[in-house]
C-alpha cells in the first residue's frame, strides 16, 4: 500500500494538502458540524430566541406523519428506480454483450443519457407526459385513462420512477457490460459443452459472476435515488400533488429553505448523513473484499 | 432402436439458437435506443415548430419551419412568459461553473494525492481519512449550514460560491492516489539521483503520466459540474448569475399549457448539448474515467 521510496520535507506536503484541507474544513466539516449542533437547537414561534433541547427534535420528525410519509414516499422510489434501472440495463447489457453488428452504434446510443442533467430528465418526460402537450400523455386520455400527473399523486410517481430510472439505466448498462466483458470466455464454452442453455448458463455462471457489480451498483442506484433526483422531483411535481412525490431530501430542502424550520431540516439533515455513512460504509467493506488493488 | 444423439442435429440446434438469440439482441437493443431517444426526438421536433401548434397540443413528430427563429429567440431572450433570462447568459454561467469545479478539483486532487502518497509526515494518515469522510457528506444533505457559511464569506450570487464548495472531493483525490502508488520507486530513485527535487518531480515526470487520468476524469466532472441543480438553485437569485438547467426548469414553472413550449424545447435542446456532446465525442475517455473513479 506504501512506497518504498519517499521525499523528505514536511512544509511542503502540507502546503500541497492545504487547498484540499481548506476547502473541506470550510465547506463539509464545518456545515457537518453546525447541522448537528443546529439539529440540537429549537426556536420560538417568532424566531426570537433559541434553546438546546438536545435529541427533541430527533424525537419531533421521527413521530410527525409528514416525515414518515416522506420516509415511505423515498423507500418506494428508491426501490423501484433501482430495480428498474437495474434491470433493464442489465437486460440490455447482455443483449449488447453478444456477438452482432452494429454494438458500438447501441452502446453510444445507449450510454448518451448519463449526459443529461437529472431535472433536464425530467423535463424530456415531461413533454411525452403532459396532460395536454405530451405525446404519451394525450395518448392515454383518448383511451380513456385519466392521466394528469399534477391531480393524481400515483400517477405522478410514476412519472419521477421512469424520468429518474431512464438516465440511470445508462450508468448501470456501462457497469453491467464492463462486468460481462471481464467474464473469461473459457468459462461460458464449458457450460456450453456440458450442455447448459443459454438461459440456464445465465442464472448459474454469468450471474453469481456479476454480483460484485450488482451490490455495488445497488448501493450507487439508491444514493442517486436518495440524493441527485432531488432535481428531478422540483422539476416535474414540487414533492405534490399533496405530499405524494415529497422523499427525504425534499423535505429537507422545503423545511429548510421555504418554512425556515432550521431545527426539524438540520434533525433530518443528520439522519440523511447516517444514512449515507451507513451505505458508504456497507459499500466499502463489500468492495475491499472483492477488489484487490 | 438407438438412442445416441445425432452431432448434426446438435449443431443445427445450437446454431438456430444463436440466430435466434441475435434477433433478440437486435429487437431488445432496437427497443431500448428508441426508448431512449423518443424524448429528444419530440423535443427536437418541437423546438422547429410555433408555440401555438404544441399548445393545441398536436405534438409533432416531423421537423417544422421555424427552428432558426426558436433558437435565436432562446439565446437572445429566454422563453419565460413572466421572467426571461436569455439562454445564451445562462449557457456562459453553466460553462464557467463546469470548468471552474473541473479545474479546481483537479488541481487541488492531484496536490493532494502527491502529498499523501510521496511523502512521510506526521498527520498523513489523519488528512487522508479527512478528504476521505467528504465521500460521506453530499452537498445535499448540509445544504442549510453550507449556505450558511457561503452567506457569511458574502460568496452569495458568485462563481466562487457556485464553484468552492463542490471542488473538494474524495474520489477524485482517491483515484490519483491509486493511480500514484502503481509508479515504479525507481522513477523516484532515478529523479532524486538526478538532482530533482519534489516539485520538479511532479511537474516533469508526474504531470506526464497522469494525463490520461487528467482527461478522463475531466470528462466525468465537467458532466458533473455542467449538471449541478441544487447548489446553484440556492446560491443564485441574481438572474444574470442563473445557471441552464436551473433557468429551464423555472421557465416551465407549473407546467402551464400556455407556456411558449417551442422556446423552452429549444433551451431543452440547448442545456443538455454540452454534456451529451461530450460523452458521444470523448466516449473512450469517459468510460475510462467513470469505471475508476466509482470504485
Amino acid at each position: 500500500m506504501d512506497r518504498k521510496v519517499y521525499f523528505k520535507g514536511r512544509a511542503l506536503p502540507f502546503l500541497l494538502l492545504l487547498p484540499q484541507l481548506a476547502v473541506t474544513a470550510v465547506f463539509f466539516l464545518w456545515p457537518a458540524a453546525q447541522a448537528v449542533w443546529q439539529s440540537t437547537l429549537q426556536q420560538d414561534a417568532f424566531g426570537l430566541s433559541t434553546s438546546f433541547v438536545g435529541l427533541e427534535n430527533f424525537a419531533e420528525v421521527v413521530a410527525d406523519p409528514n416525515w414518515r410519509g416522506a420516509a415511505w414516499n423515498t423507500a418506494v422510489f428508491a426501490t423501484s428506480v433501482a430495480v428498474l434501472a437495474l434491470g433493464v440495463a442489465l437486460f440490455l447489457a447482455v443483449q449488447a454483450d453478444k456477438a452482432i453488428r452494429g454494438q458500438r452504434f447501441y452502446r453510444t446510443m445507449l450510454i448518451w443519457p448519463y449526459a443529461v442533467a437529472p431535472a433536464i430528465a425530467a423535463v424530456l418526460w415531461l413533454f411525452l407526459f403532459h396532460p395536454n402537450i405530451g405525446l404519451i400523455g394525450r395518448a392515454l386520455n383518448a383511451a380513456g385513462v385519466m392521466w394528469n400527473y399534477q391531480l393524481n399523486g400515483n400517477q405522478a410517481m410514476l412519472l419521477v420512477v421512469i424520468a429518474s430510472a431512464w438516465k440511470e439505466v445508462s450508468y448501470n448498462f456501462i457497469f453491467f457490460l464492463a462486468g460481462l466483458q471481464s467474464i473469461p470466455k473459457s468459462v461460458l464454452e464449458a457450460a456450453a459443452i456440458d450442455g447448459a442453455r443459454p438461459l440456464r448458463r445465465f442464472w448459474t455462471v454469468v450471474f453469481p459472476l456479476l454480483s460484485p457489480t450488482s451490490f455495488f451498483l445497488l448501493v450507487v442506484n439508491l444514493v442517486y435515488a436518495f440524493f441527485d433526483t432531488f432535481g428531478v422531483i422540483h422539476a416535474l411535481t414540487k414533492g405534490g400533488p399533496g405530499k405524494a412525490t415529497e422523499t427525504l431530501i425534499y423535505k429537507v430542502y422545503v423545511d429548510g429553505v421555504d418554512n425556515l424550520n432550521l431545527g426539524s431540516s438540520a434533525a433530518q439533515s443528520v439522519i440523511l448523513m447516517l444514512l449515507v455513512i451507513i451505505l458508504t460504509v456497507i459499500q466499502f467493506r463489500f468492495v475491499e473484499r472483492q477488489v484487490h488493488y | 432402436m438407438r438412442a445416441v444423439v445425432d452431432p448434426d442435429v446438435l449443431a443445427r440446434q445450437a446454431e438456430r439458437r444463436q440466430v435466434l438469440g441475435r434477433w433478440l439482441a437486435h429487437g431488445a437493443l432496437g427497443l431500448g435506443v428508441l426508448v431512449f431517444a423518443l424524448p429528444i426526438w419530440i423535443t427536437l421536433m418541437g423546438s422547429t415548430h410555433d408555440a401555438a401548434t404544441i399548445g393545441r397540443g398536436d405534438v409533432p413528430l416531423l421537423p417544422g419551419g421555424h427552428a432558426l427563429e426558436n433558437y435565436a429567440t432562446a439565446l437572445g431572450q429566454g422563453g419565460g412568459r413572466s421572467m426571461s433570462t436569455p439562454v445564451g447568459g445562462m449557457l456562459l454561467n453553466s460553462a464557467i461553473m463546469a470548468l471552474l469545479i473541473v479545474s479546481g478539483k483537479i488541481a487541488i486532487s492531484l496536490l493532494s494525492a502527491y502529498a499523501v502518497v510521496f511523502f512521510r509526515f506526521p498527520g498523513r494518515m489523519l488528512a487522508f481519512w479527512t478528504i476521505f469522510l467528504t465521500l460521506m457528506l453530499p452537498v445535499e444533505v448540509r445544504i442549510i449550514p453550507t449556505y450558511q457559511v457561503i452567506v457569511d464569506l458574502n460568496l452569495f450570487n458568485s462563481f466562487a460560491g457556485l464553484s468552492l464548495p463542490l471542488i473538494a472531493s474524495a474520489t477524485a483525490t482517491l483515484l490519483f492516489r491509486q493511480f500514484f502508488l502503481t509508479i515504479p520507486d525507481e522513477y523516484v530513485e532515478a529523479a532524486k539521483m538526478d538532482g530533482a527535487g519534489p516539485l520538479r518531480f511532479f511537474r516533469d515526470i508526474l504531470l506526464p503520466l497522469s494525463v490520461t487520468n487528467i482527461a478522463a476524469l475531466g470528462v466525468i466532472l465537467f458532466i458533473y459540474g455542467w449538471n449541478q441543480y441544487l447548489w446553484p438553485l440556492l446560491i443564485v437569485n441574481d438572474r444574470s448569475m442563473e445557471t441552464i438547467v436551473v433557468g429551464l426548469t423555472k421557465m416551465i414553472g407549473n407546467g402551464d399549457a400556455q407556456n411558449e413550449w417551442n422556446t423552452i424545447m429549444a433551451t431543452a435542446v440547448l442545456a443538455m448539448m454540452p454534456p451529451v456532446l461530450v460523452v458521444v465525442l470523448l466516449q473512450r475517455w469517459f468510460i475510462k474515467g467513470l469505471t475508476e473513479t466509482e470504485k
